[in-house]
């Protein structure tokens, strides 16, 4: 597989306040196609940094970023716009869909951005496919307050895919949901991974990272520590393992 | 994004906030129908005022002698009796572009008929008068050109002379008396009302202006002549070749006559109601500028509730630009439905205004258009500052806005 991500000896310091805040000081990193990544990190290691970095949402002050073989560490606000829409899809831990906005067209939203122009059915059919990849075609026309967080994470999840993009970025995805539906929202990205898509994911709960396949820790702006997860998770598994010990405790009960 | 898109997410915005939306709009349909409402006003009153001034007859032009000096001491204009018929008559047929003329006598009198007696104004006049004038008979008729030449002792009276002197019975065909000589009435005016300085046009006696001098003023100068051009374009250069005409005709004597153009005093009466018409416009205007600020104040406060929706329009890849636009229409739609309404409220205020106070109201077309077209432009003034608010924002600090 391709590299998609090529990190070199990337920093971003933060220089808006009294003292510049060094938050990413020389990560290098590579990620390659298909797999499918956690950072870990305490609150103020810069990973959150990393992921902005990643996602083209902030450059760099030092260093180069290629995306898919690109240098992307120079590009202005206006190209970034155009390289989240077109390479790059956003999970957010807060769901961020648009409110009174029904779930197709909050998974339609990116297709409307793009500086390609598709027909409106085109992009329809597109937003159904993409509710289907995430179990959810059945609720295209429902709004966001009548869907549970983990389904309203999958919407999150659709809308990123519907571009195609080359990797899909998620900001601690489980951080406001339970654990159960947690676990239902590792599915669906161990899914997609296997069907190929590569995934980068933050997360402070290590047994979160256990579903990815790499596992990667940030201390203080640097990577201090970079395996292969041996003992993985696989989330249809626990699903499994969950709602046995539901329906045990309902027994006992 | 697609232009239909993008007006559908405004619409949907707007709605969101409904009543929001039209509290923020009516400051402009407020400002809109005020602009509408005073400039359809100010156009009726005007339009009264100059349907007043035509009534005294269209293009008309007045000779008045000049002023007399005796012994130094020096008369007004009109003091001079200079005048004469034959003036009249050169001008008549020696000045292109004259219609008519009528030579004019002007006397008050004591009128009496029918066991009563009213003071009326007794007018000498050629047929032509009531035409140049644009009156017309109600019973009877004009006396004609053969009384003009003989001296005929005929009159036609107006609707108020016709009430006082003959309340119960029909004027036509009796005599009224004029310095103690029997006019024959041939015809009753129909009623003009009062004129634009306010006296009564109908309380009046007309009669063949040679029997005027004959018989009542006994003189032979005229008090004026008036003469009817064929053209308002022509105004100018009929008065200079009369001024002209007479002039030769005193052989270079000091000029004793002074002519006047109706159009002057038609520019300086609707002089003062445009200016009214403009004044009541400018201020209804500051009402729209106020709407406008409004727009701009809701627009920054929807721009600050909805960092959010900014932030993910941004991170999925909306430019700047597109956020800029989105922003813009919305405050375009604001004040373009507001204006729209404001034109149906306008044109509704200026017809209830215009039952009231009796006065025709005239909806200018061009007061609706640029009233619109303003308020679009207010949308677009006071929307792109927090258009351009929206658009600068950084996606990852509105991500992180709560």
């Amino acid at each position: 597989m391709t590299d998609v991500v090529q990190l070199e000896a990337i920093h971003k310091i933060y220089d808006s306040g009294e003292i510049p805040v060094h938050a990413v000081r020389g990560v290098t990193l590579t990620i390659r196609g298909g797999e499918f990544v956690a950072i870990m990190g305490a609150s103020g290691s810069g990973k959150s940094t990393l992921m902005n970095l990643l996602g083209c949402l902030d450059r760099p002050s030092k260093g180069r970023y290629l995306l898919g073989g690109t240098d992307v560490s120079g590009l202005d606000r206006n190209q970034l716009a155009d390289l989240r829409n077109q390479k790059l899809g956003f999970v957010f831990q807060g769901f961020n869909l648009l409110s009174r906005t029904t779930a197709r067209e909050n998974v339609e939203l990116p297709m409307l951005y793009g500086r390609r122009h598709y027909s409106s059915r085109e992009i329809h059919e597109r937003a159904l496919r993409s509710l289907d990849i995430v179990g959810l075609s059945n609720r295209a026309d429902h709004f966001p307050s009548q869907l549970s967080g983990g389904q309203q994470q999958r919407v999150a999840i659709a809308r990123a895919l519907i571009n195609e993009p080359q990797i899909l970025l998620a900001d601690e995805p489980t951080g406001n949901l339970d654990s159960k539906t947690s676990v239902e929202i590792m599915g669906v990205f161990q899914k997609l991974n296997e069907q190929g898509i590569t995934i980068v994911m933050v997360t402070h709960e290590l047994d979160i990272a256990r579903y990815c396949r790499r596992n990667l820790i940030m201390r203080d702006g640097r990577l201090v520590s970079d395996v292969q997860v041996t003992d993985r998770l696989v989330a249809t598994v626990e699903m499994q393992r969950l709602l046995a010990a539901e329906a045990e405790a309902k027994l006992t009960d | 994004m697609r232009f239909i898109n993008v007006i559908k997410v405004a619409l949907r915005a707007l709605r969101r906030s409904a009543m929001r939306s039209v509290l923020t709009a009516l400051g402009i349909i407020i400002g809109v129908a005020a602009v509408i409402a005073m400039v359809s006003i100010g156009n009726g009153a005007k339009s009264q005022v100059e349907a007043s001034i035509a009534s005294l007859g269209q293009n008309i032009i007045s000779v008045f002698p000049g002023s007399n000096n005796s012994g130094g001491m020096r008369g007004g204009w009109g003091s001079a009796s200079t005048l004469t018929v034959e003036d009249a008559a050169a001008i008549s047929a020696e000045v292109a572009g004259v219609v008519a003329v009528s030579p004019e006598m002007r006397d008050r009198n004591q009128v009496l008929a029918n066991g009563l007696n009213w003071n009326s104004q007794i007018l000498g006049e050629d047929v032509s008068y009531i035409d140049i004038r644009l009156w017309t008979i109600a019973e009877g008729e004009m006396f004609n050109e053969l009384d003009v030449r003989s001296a005929t002792k005929v009159c036609v009276i107006g609707k108020t002379v016709a009430a006082q002197l003959f309340p119960d019975s029909d004027p036509v065909g009796q005599n009224l008396r004029i310095r103690n000589i029997p006019f024959r009435i041939v015809g009753v005016l129909n009623a003009k009302g009062f004129n634009f300085f306010g006296s009564d046009q109908d309380d009046i006696v007309i009669i063949p202006y040679t029997s005027h001098i004959k018989r009542i003023a006994r003189r032979p100068n005229l008090n004026s002549i008036l003469i009817q051009a064929q053209s308002p374009e022509q105004m100018a250069t009929i008065q200079q070749d009369i001024t002209d005409l007479l002039q030769q005709r005193r052989n270079g004597r000091d000029p004793d006559f002074t002519v006047r153009n109706q159009q002057e005093l038609a520019e300086a009466a609707t002089a003062t109601t445009k200016t009214m018409t403009v004044l009541l416009g400018a201020i209804a205007g500051v009402s729209l500028i106020v709407g406008g600020i409004g727009i701009m104040n809701i627009m920054l406060v929807s721009v600050t509730e909805r960092t959010r929706e900014i932030g993910i329009r941004l991170a999925v890849g909306a430019h700047g630009r597109d956020v800029l636009t989105q922003f813009l229409i919305e405050a375009i739609i604001l004040s373009v439905m507001g204006g729209a309404l404001g034109v149906l409220l306008g044109i509704g205020a200026s017809q209830l205004v215009s039952k009231l106070n009796g006065w025709p109201v005239l909806v200018s077309t061009s007061a609706i258009v640029g009233a619109v077209a303003f308020s679009a432009a207010i949308g677009v003034f006071f929307g792109f500052y927090p258009a351009r608010k929206a658009a600068q924002l950084d996606p990852i600090e509105a991500l992180r806005y709560e």
